[in-house]
């Protein structure tokens, strides 16, 4: 009984304190989503990040950078090598001094990573109203609500209610202040998809936030995989153990030793 | 002995000149220890296995880190992203931080509650303390490597308290920072540190087994042992039960580091550090905030670092200030009641130490800090002189025994 009672115990313990410590102070203002990367066994819907790549490549790249991630991680989306080549080729980037010591361009290799936007943050803010676009690679990560966050923002611009002063920027419900640098990115056939699926707002957003989503955690579907199997192990691991504590023990219990 | 091979002759031959195995088997194997030991005292041992694996993460991670303001947190997106199983060795280490310190405060508790502080154990119970502080500032450097914008500013905000110290306050801070900024120098010595410190620890924590088994574990009942009957050996009895134990929490250990890597931290840190945006909440990691708290409830600078520094310190003094005679908290009526209002006031520090410092937040964080101190200053005193203890049994063997009894009827 004494070892029930503990493990409940800890269970609550280890389940409500930190539930309690860092439940977050401020308001959410968008909808919590579920994704196909969400639970025990989510994955990355590649078929998805591969049209949120598109997205990605065709809208967002103008503005945001993706420095973390090298064009050779695509393969991790089911793209070929030989289709991540023809992909990075049409980049450029500075290539090492040559032997006269001119520096040229040459065609992006996948082993490059994403190329930036701007040669430099400066140039960024001078071109875009004085605010530093964000990378993108870690975005999902960095912000509080991670993909539902992300989602409920880029749906989330509106027209600004009745005395509200935007300045410089755009009416946003989902952003922090509500107003922010970025003006709305996507409207709905913004694209036309590679596979010939509908460009809906809501479905291109789903597909950027798939997209980004993986480009945070690259190793998701690996760590998810990997973890089930290893809890699963140790679950084992802790029966035999506690049977063998028990075994063990009788004699200390009954008093022989 | 007819069956002994080469190797444990070789073996004699080295303990019989540097008795190293047969230390180890004392301290692993023939130690004996209380029989009655609950699991409570499994967090030792768990304390030992978390500073191994944080070790041992550490350095691996060190081989790839980068400690400088241009490289740090790139370096951390390159383990995560390139080195093979990078991302499981960092979440390991992430996260094992944590489970350090849930499982050294259970401990730290669980000597509160039996009264593992007290006469002969002043020594042992002020050389945990020593590990606690050491444990801080490692993890508080290590939170300040990979260079996110939490990480700069938690070390901006606590290199500053320094400054609250009178007249040399501005110069130390600049001695640690080593120059006029948080910058590059205090990366590059935080880390130097942050290598170091662990190996400090490893050593308090040999001194800490050293005082530990010259009077031998405390025990729930918090009497002494009487006679060989009181004791069993350490193997095999306690090293399954500590395995089986460590299993357990491994278990959530890595159901935290598969499913919920960055659930205990702060999304704050995946955006690189920048001097010249201050994030809206600037929030320690989850183990300092009751001293969060208790730092932002005096309303004085100076005063707030010195409440912070006391509210460890004074845990020096508990031998001293807890005046019962009777150590385990089972057989004081009251005091066992003014525990766990401790440990709810110590809850209710946290949950204050992570919100905003204002409105309500302010006076609740300043009646638990209150309350932190008068707990030990004033109520274990008193409480140790007027309550009357239950009771205690006559032996270890005996109070077993009787259980036995009543669970077979």
């Amino acid at each position: 009984m004494e070892i029930i009672r503990n493990i409940i115990f800890f269970i609550l313990f280890f389940s409500f304190i930190p539930n309690l410590l860092l439940g977050a102070s401020s308001e959410k203002n968008y909808e919590i989503r579920s994704f196909s990367s969400d639970g025990v066994l989510g994955k990355i819907d590649k078929a998805a990040a591969r049209r949120g790549l598109q997205v990605y490549t065709e809208i967002c790249a103008g503005c945001h950078g993706l420095k973390h991630v090298a064009y050779r991680n695509l393969t991790d989306l089911g793209l070929s090598m030989e289709q991540v080549k023809a992909f990075a080729s049409q980049f450029e980037v500075r290539a090492l001094p040559n032997d006269e010591g001119e520096v040229n361009m040459r065609a992006a290799l996948p082993y490059d990573k994403f190329v930036e936007p701007y040669e430099n943050d400066n140039l960024a803010k001078v071109m875009n109203n004085g605010a530093v676009p964000p990378d993108l690679s870690l975005i999902i990560k960095a912000r509080a609500g991670g993909a539902s966050y992300f989602y409920g923002l880029l749906a989330g611009y509106e027209e600004a209610p009745d005395n509200f002063d935007v300045g410089n920027g755009y009416y946003n419900k989902v952003y922090p202040g509500h107003v922010i640098a970025m003006p709305q990115p996507l409207y709905g056939d913004d694209v036309e998809y590679a596979d010939g699926t509908e460009a809906s707002l809501e479905q291109e957003i789903n597909d950027l936030t798939m997209f980004l989503t993986w480009t945070a955690q690259p190793e998701l579907d690996n760590r998810k995989e990997m973890g089930f199997k290893t809890i699963l192990f140790l679950i084992f691991m802790t029966i035999i153990l506690f049977m063998s504590y028990r075994k063990i023990w009788k004699r200390v219990k009954s008093g022989i030793v | 002995m007819s069956n002994r091979g080469k190797g444990s002759r070789v073996i004699d031959w080295i303990d019989y000149r540097l008795p190293i195995f047969s230390t180890l088997r004392h301290t692993l194997v023939d130690y004996p220890t209380p029989r009655n030991l609950n699991y409570w005292w499994n967090f030792g041992s768990l304390a030992g296995i978390f500073l191994l694996i944080q070790i041992i993460t550490g350095i691996v991670l060190a081989m790839h880190y980068t400690p400088s303001v241009e490289g740090a947190f790139a370096s951390i997106e390159h383990i995560m992203r390139d080195v093979n199983y990078g991302w499981l060795i960092r979440y390991v280490h992430m996260n094992g931080a944590s489970f350090f310190f849930i499982v050294v405060y259970i401990h730290i508790f669980r000597g509160l509650y039996y009264g593992s502080y007290k006469s002969p154990r002043e020594v042992l119970w002020w050389l945990g303390l020593i590990i606690l502080l050491l444990m801080m500032a490692t993890a508080f450097m290590g939170y300040v490597l990979p260079w996110g914008q939490m990480s700069f500013w938690g070390a901006t905000v606590i290199t500053n308290l320094f400054s609250a110290i009178p007249v040399v306050g501005t110069a130390v801070v600049e001695w640690l920072w080593g120059g006029f900024a948080v910058d590059n120098a205090l990366l590059n010595r935080f880390f130097a540190l942050h290598y170091l410190f662990p190996f400090l620890i490893v050593g308090v924590v040999i001194l800490h087994i050293v005082a530990l088994h010259t009077h031998g574990s405390n025990n729930p009942l918090g009497i002494d042992r009487k006679g060989p009957q009181d004791s069993i050996p350490f193997h095999p009895y306690y090293t399954i039960k500590d395995l089986f134990g460590l299993s357990f929490v491994l278990s959530i250990f890595f159901f935290v580091v598969f499913f919920a890597p960055d659930y205990l931290g702060h999304p704050d840190n995946y955006i690189p550090a920048d001097p010249l945006k201050t994030p809206a909440h600037i929030v320690p990691e989850w183990y300092f905030l009751p001293f969060y708290a208790i730092l932002r409830a005096i309303p004085d600078k100076l005063g707030g670092v010195l409440a912070m520094i006391s509210a460890i310190f004074i845990l020096f003094l508990l031998p001293w200030l807890d005046t019962s005679k009777v150590r385990s908290a089972t057989f004081r009526p009251i005091y066992k009641k003014l525990f766990w209002l401790l440990v709810i006031d110590l809850i209710v520090l946290t949950w204050v130490g992570g919100k905003p410092a204002e409105g309500n937040y302010i006076l609740i964080g300043r009646i638990a800090t209150i309350y932190y101190f008068v707990h030990f200053i004033f109520i274990m005193p008193i409480v140790g002189l007027v309550e009357k203890p239950r009771p205690l049994p006559n032996s270890i063997s005996q109070s077993v025994l009787a259980n036995i009894v009543k669970e077979e009827r």
